[in-house]
């Protein structure tokens, strides 16, 4: 699903503008990324200055968002840095890593594993580090090589309005059950034949639903919004979840139908060797504030404020302090 | 697969075995259900079952949709042709039709009145608008005026003249219209599974589900519908124009 996503289907950005305008009247009021000063301030190093390393990501703000993170980061630990941050899907950006043209790019683990191993998305593992393990073993087999995990997960998401959640009690996906078959759920229309989206609420969680309609994945709070859907497949990370904080919800995914999309950083072993171990360690820095509200919270201030990513991944690594 | 293959092999001979490459995965994917890309093998996908389905939603969508505009556009295009007045408006609105970018359309009225049926076919219905209208106007307005002028010479009142004399001759032209709208609209509704309708462009959108087979699969269905129709609505057309029009163009 974080692949369909992703892809962008070009109805996206037109209705993208119909739902900024309706969440015109609010911008990110408070921040959310985390308390002053938490990060480590990155020390320059001279030595670092022979090695340029050129940072992919592919073409969505929350990838651009990370590959401005990175590269600030390790521009900041002394590196030169080229960017390439239009990548246009995970293929495009294993190419241009294999090719050599990107040093390394961040890229979800559910993804690698379904999209590049041939893993089934319901043997994914939930577990954020036993996804990287795994993950990382196949990247090692393509001499390939992967950084440890982001605390925060991108993954499919069963939402809905607030007031519908309090109404009908539900917290967790679970509580669905002798409920959905009154309650409509609108996704993307590869959700039906999904088994990390409808198919896995049905087989995993038992529910049966009213009915399921097919949108395009830009309408996905719209149809909350005109009530035509009780239940919305949302992502965790999206922007309007930190904008609307008190309006949606999202319901606990209790028996993990939807895989983990912690976010590795992926590169290859020889520009490890070359860069030194402050490339790593940058990395894992600069990453470690990196929880689903401060994500959310970084995706909106591009998608709603308007901000531009380089701005947003600048303001993160200062209000984090690990650059001045 | 192998029952599936003798069972079309009279038509599609051992397509399966990949002998035209995508093409005949694609084909495949047409007569053969086979599991869902996504589906951890809870769901099968293709298959003349899937495809019969959203065919016949495509064909639904298409026909209200070619409908509504005929409806809208006829005759407003026969009053302002037979009028011969409003040339500009007509001409205006069929060339401004042309140029609204459906997606827009279609997420704007998604915003406006939600998902569904109902704002698919209006949405759709705005593509078939202006080559009907245009094209009516056109054609009426262009019927030879001395075939007008003896019409009213023999009494015909302002009804008779637009039934009897300025329709038959103008049916290539407005014909020709409706057929433009109509691939206008069935290639269009492609989009459908993007508001809540299941047409043939599923196999299309849902690349990650269908794989590239399904992806081309789509494809050729629509194209062949497409030509389908175009055909069938050339015989409609042939059957009415008027037989002294037929010698004529021969």
């Amino acid at each position: 699903m974080k692949n369909s996503v992703r892809s962008r289907l070009p109805i996206a950005a037109v209705a993208a503008v119909a739902l900024i305008l309706g969440l015109s009247a609010c911008g990110s009021s408070d921040s959310g990324t985390t308390a002053e000063g938490t990060g480590k301030r990155i020390v320059s190093n001279p030595a670092n200055g022979k090695v340029t390393l050129t940072i992919g990501s592919k073409n969505f703000t929350e990838q651009i968002v990370l590959g401005e993170i990175y590269s600030q980061g390790l521009e900041a630990a002394g590196y030169k840095i080229k960017k390439d941050l239009n990548l246009g899907s995970e293929t495009v950006a294993l190419q241009a890593l294999k090719a050599g043209q990107i040093s390394g790019y961040p890229e979800y683990a559910s993804t690698a594993l379904t999209s590049f191993f041939g893993v089934d998305p319901e043997k994914v593992p939930a577990n954020a580090q036993a996804a990287y393990a795994q993950a990382n073993g196949d990247f090692k087999k393509q001499n390939l090589e992967a950084f440890p995990p982001t605390p925060f997960a991108s993954a499919n998401a069963v939402g809905t309005l607030k007031s519908t959640a309090q109404k009908l009690g539900l917290t967790d996906i679970s509580d669905l059950k002798g409920k959905s078959q009154d309650l409509t759920l609108y996704g993307s229309p590869e959700c039906r034949q999904r088994i990390d989206c409808l198919l896995g609420l049905q087989e995993n969680y038992g529910l049966q639903f009213k009915s399921f309609t097919p949108v395009d994945i830009a309408l996905r709070y719209e149809v909350l919004d005109k009530g035509q859907a009780d239940l919305s497949i949302l992502f965790t990370t999206d922007a309007q979840l930190a904008a609307q904080k008190n309006k949606y919800v999202i319901l606990n995914d209790d028996k993990h139908v939807f895989p983990a999309g912690n976010v590795l950083f992926v590169t290859d072993p020889s520009t490890v060797s070359k860069a030194g171990p402050d490339y790593e360690k940058t990395i894992t820095e600069v990453q470690k504030g990196l929880t689903i509200p401060v994500m959310q919270e970084l995706d909106a201030r591009v998608d709603i404020d308007k901000q531009t990513p380089e701005q947003v991944a600048s303001d993160y690594l200062k209000e984090d302090g690990f650059v001045k | 697969m192998e029952a599936g293959g003798e069972r079309m092999s009279g038509l599609v001979p051992h397509l399966s075995l990949g002998a035209l490459g995508l093409f005949g995965d694609a084909f495949d994917f047409i007569f053969h259900q086979q599991p869902a890309k996504t589906g951890g093998g809870l769901a099968t996908v293709g298959g003349l079952d899937q495809v019969g389905t959203l065919a016949v939603e495509q064909l639904k969508v298409t026909v209200l949709a070619l409908g509504l505009s005929i409806a809208i556009a006829f005759p407003i295009g026969a009053y302002l042709g037979h009028r011969g007045a409003g040339e500009g408006m007509a001409l205006a609105i069929g060339n401004a039709g042309r140029a609204i970018p459906e997606l827009a359309l279609i997420a704007f009225m998604a915003a406006a009145i939600g998902v569904g049926l109902g704002n698919l076919t209006m949405a759709l219905a705005v593509l078939g608008i202006p080559p009907i209208l245009t094209n009516t106007y056109v054609g009426i307005s262009q019927v030879d005026r001395n075939a007008v002028e003896a019409a009213r010479g023999m009494g015909m009142t302002g009804g008779e003249v637009i039934r009897r004399v300025e329709l038959p001759l103008a049916v290539p032209t407005i014909m020709s219209g409706v057929r433009t709208a109509t691939i206008n609209i069935v290639a269009t509704a492609t989009i459908a599974p993007l508001v809540g309708v299941l047409t043939l462009g599923d196999f299309i959108l849902s690349r990650n589900v269908y794989g590239d087979e399904g992806v081309l699969a789509g494809a050729i269905l629509v194209a062949l519908m497409a030509l389908a129709l175009e055909l069938s609505l050339a015989g409609i057309q042939w059957l009415m124009t008027s037989p002294g029009l037929r010698l004529g163009r021969e």
